[in-house]
């Protein structure tokens, strides 16, 4: 029998959803493989029997937990899909202000009709088996997680920094250019798109496991950002990394 | 007597949480609401104190359907508060960008999110067994023009290589001429899709409300002019909260809009009867094919306006491509000289008129934002378009009501999480 798979959000854009939805012909090969019972974005089907749960979007209010824990509960894995499920990602650009600012900044005198939390990742809640990572998700990442989910084995996800790919791109380092970047610590996986398309990292992929913070902070107060400016660098998708905390 | 108890929860179909409730009895209605409870994720607060080389790269995250329209707003309005001049050649290659963004967001909104109610199937997925041919189309066609727009900014969702005052990277022009190939064989997949949507019955609904978008005095405007009312006229997007007068409902995340009357739709069917006589030939073409005639009132006709601008965005963009590579590609250094200052700027996303507002301090870093969506303008309009349908459907069937009322919401192709941002 085919797993079925279910899709869910939480807070965040839908992108890497529809990542999903944006492999084009090839789409209709995955679907082949797996029984789509949940997917609200794109079908008005709904069943509660799943093996394999996606979750995208980060925890960002308190009714948003009891949810989780009821997919949770359901599901045999659990998938977190993109930046904001793995991390906690953009949305947590907020967790360094008060809550009662961030508030008052949006909605003003209305903000007592609305809440919210610090953005949190979703393992910060319920245990993770997989983790796609990203923003948005790499949907040939994608690819290899659910094959190997699929063939019940564990998927290699690389844990050496975007360095790695950035070299292998033959990319000028950022940093000969005389500016920064997030790539030393960041995980890799991402064939460190960003840099080959004339940029620099923002680490959207999550911090390698022991990042050298320190030596990475030192390279960006060499680039003559303030000891602030260095650490709020981390603030754009790894605000909630306890290294950082 | 009929008892109608309608709720609901977490439409299916489009992007992001929304409920309907419509409840009555005995040929009274008792409640008929459209619930936004999507999270908000705050980006007006978070994008304080961000540094101006950042701004698009975060405020494209509000959307992963439009992201290429909120980062394009976004270096629009840096650029407007720091006086950048653009070359012909960045201009260029933004409005190929921003075609390829409209036809991809039309294309998933039609065939994904709308065509499996007119064929009577929770989605695209069975269609794929029974009209395969019509599947294979759609993710072409999306496929298209997610590749077109990957390949002029380094990836569609999220941009990369656009930046403020131009282009980090830019395309090569042989990758450029593949696909004007690509997308003039596209064409005729565009005349089945006209075809195929002439043919799906769509509900007959008039409610004539307030019709906003831009307008342009050269073009079909999509990334420049001015804001324009079907009930006011002309006004500078300078002067935007004159126009969209925000307001919160306890009932809904997303901030509510009003202008003259009580309430004012953005989209495709606003710009479709605004901006009718500037379409292309064939996009005419397209909307006598499709029964489309400006002025429209009716909401459910939305889809049938996004694929006129399907075939409109296909020949402007297969004409750009020309214009591009008769004066070839050039790398330009981009010109930015970071001022205190504030920036306003308006595009058509797919969804309607968007908004992004920046106040900078002489350090080039945000001291306040604003940003008004498409789909937090629609909201209230969708819900006056609800209270003047439910009075129709109290007689029916309860699953043909919600399905209709269903179809209504869905229309308007919202985008909820952008919405809330």
């Amino acid at each position: 029998m085919k797993p079925k798979v279910a899709f869910f959000d939480f807070t965040g854009c839908e992108g890497c959803q529809f990542e999903v939805l944006n492999f084009g012909p090839e789409f209709l090969d995955l679907v082949k493989h797996v029984d789509i019972v949940n997917f609200r974005e794109a079908s008005s089907e709904r069943n509660d029997d799943y093996d394999i749960a996606f979750i995208e979007g980060s925890i960002t209010r308190p009714s948003e937990i009891p949810r989780l824990q009821k997919i949770r509960s359901q599901a045999k894995a659990l998938v977190a899909l993109g930046a904001c499920a793995c991390i906690g990602g953009i949305n947590s650009l907020k967790n360094h202000m008060p809550m009662t600012d961030v508030l008052k900044t949006v909605y003003g005198p209305d903000s007592k009709y609305y809440d919210t939390i610090p953005a949190s990742p979703i393992n910060a809640f319920v245990p993770v088996e997989y983790f796609v990572r990203g923003c948005p998700i790499d949907r040939n990442e994608y690819l290899k997680v659910v094959k190997s989910i699929l063939l019940g084995k564990r998927p290699e996800i690389p844990n050496y920094p975007v360095c790695v790919e950035c070299k292998q791109a033959e990319n000028v380092c950022v940093y000969e250019k005389g500016k920064h970047c997030l790539g030393p610590v960041t995980r890799g996986g991402c064939k460190a798109i960003c840099v080959s398309n004339g940029r620099f990292c923002w680490g959207c992929r999550g911090l390698i496991d022991e990042p050298n913070i320190y030596s990475e902070i030192e390279l960006l107060l060499k680039q003559g950002l303030t000891l602030a400016q260095a650490l709020d660098r981390f603030r754009i998708f790894n605000a909630s990394a306890e290294v950082l905390r | 007597m009929t008892q109608i108890n309608i709720d609901v929860h977490q439409l299916a179909r489009v992007e992001g949480h929304g409920n309907i409730i419509f409840k009555a009895s005995n040929g009274t209605i008792e409640e008929v609401r459209w619930e936004v409870t999507e999270s908000p994720r705050f980006f007006e607060a978070m994008l304080r104190g961000r540094h101006w080389d950042d701004v698009a790269h975060i405020a494209s995250r509000i959307c992963g359907i439009c992201a290429v329209a909120h980062h394009l707003v976004s270096l629009q309005a840096t650029e407007a508060a720091f006086g950048v001049i653009l070359s012909p050649q960045t201009k260029r290659l933004r409005q190929l960008l921003y075609d390829a963004e409209m036809i991809q967001s039309h294309v998933l909104h039609a065939y994904f999110l709308v065509a499996p109610d007119l064929l009577g199937v929770p989605s695209v997925l069975p269609l794929a067994a029974t009209h395969r041919p019509v599947v294979l189309r759609a993710l072409m066609l999306k496929k298209l023009s997610n590749d077109l727009a990957d390949v002029i900014c380094g990836r569609k969702v999220h941009p990369i290589s656009c930046i403020v005052g131009g282009f980090s990277k830019l395309p090569d022009a042989d990758t450029l001429r593949s696909f004007k190939d690509r997308l003039a064989a596209a064409i005729p997949d565009l005349e089945e899709t006209v075809s195929l949507f002439s043919k799906l019955g769509l509900p007959e609904f008039h409610r004539e409300t307030e019709y906003i978008s831009l307008k342009d005095a050269h073009e079909y405007a999509l990334l420049r002019g001015d804001i324009y009312s079907s009930d006011a006229g002309a006004t500078l997007v300078e002067n935007y909260l004159s126009v969209t007068n925000e307001f919160c409902v306890p009932h809904s995340t997303a901030k509510y809009t009003r202008h003259r009357r009580e309430s004012y739709m953005v989209g495709a069917l606003s710009r479709f009867n605004n901006n009718y006589d500037q379409l292309s030939a064939k996009a005419k073409s397209a909307a006598r094919a499709l029964g489309l005639k400006p002025p429209c009132h009716n909401p459910f006709m939305i889809t049938l306006a996004q694929l006129v601008e399907i075939v409109h965005c296909t020949e402007h963009a297969i004409s750009l491509i020309d214009d591009i590579l008769r004066d070839g590609l050039k790398p330009e250094e981009p010109v930015v000289a970071p001022r205190a200052g504030r920036g306003v700027s308006a595009v058509e996303a797919p969804r309607g008129i968007l908004f992004h507002d920046y106040t900078y301090d002489e350090r080039g870093r945000i001291t306040s934002a604003n940003c008004i969506i498409p789909t937090n303008q629609n909201h209230n309009n969708i819900q006056k378009d609800m209270e003047s349908l439910a009075p129709r459907l109290l007689k029916r069937p309860e699953d043909e009501v919600r399905l209709t009322l269903e179809m209504l919401v869905r229309a308007y192709d919202p985008c909820i999480s952008c919405s809330t941002h």
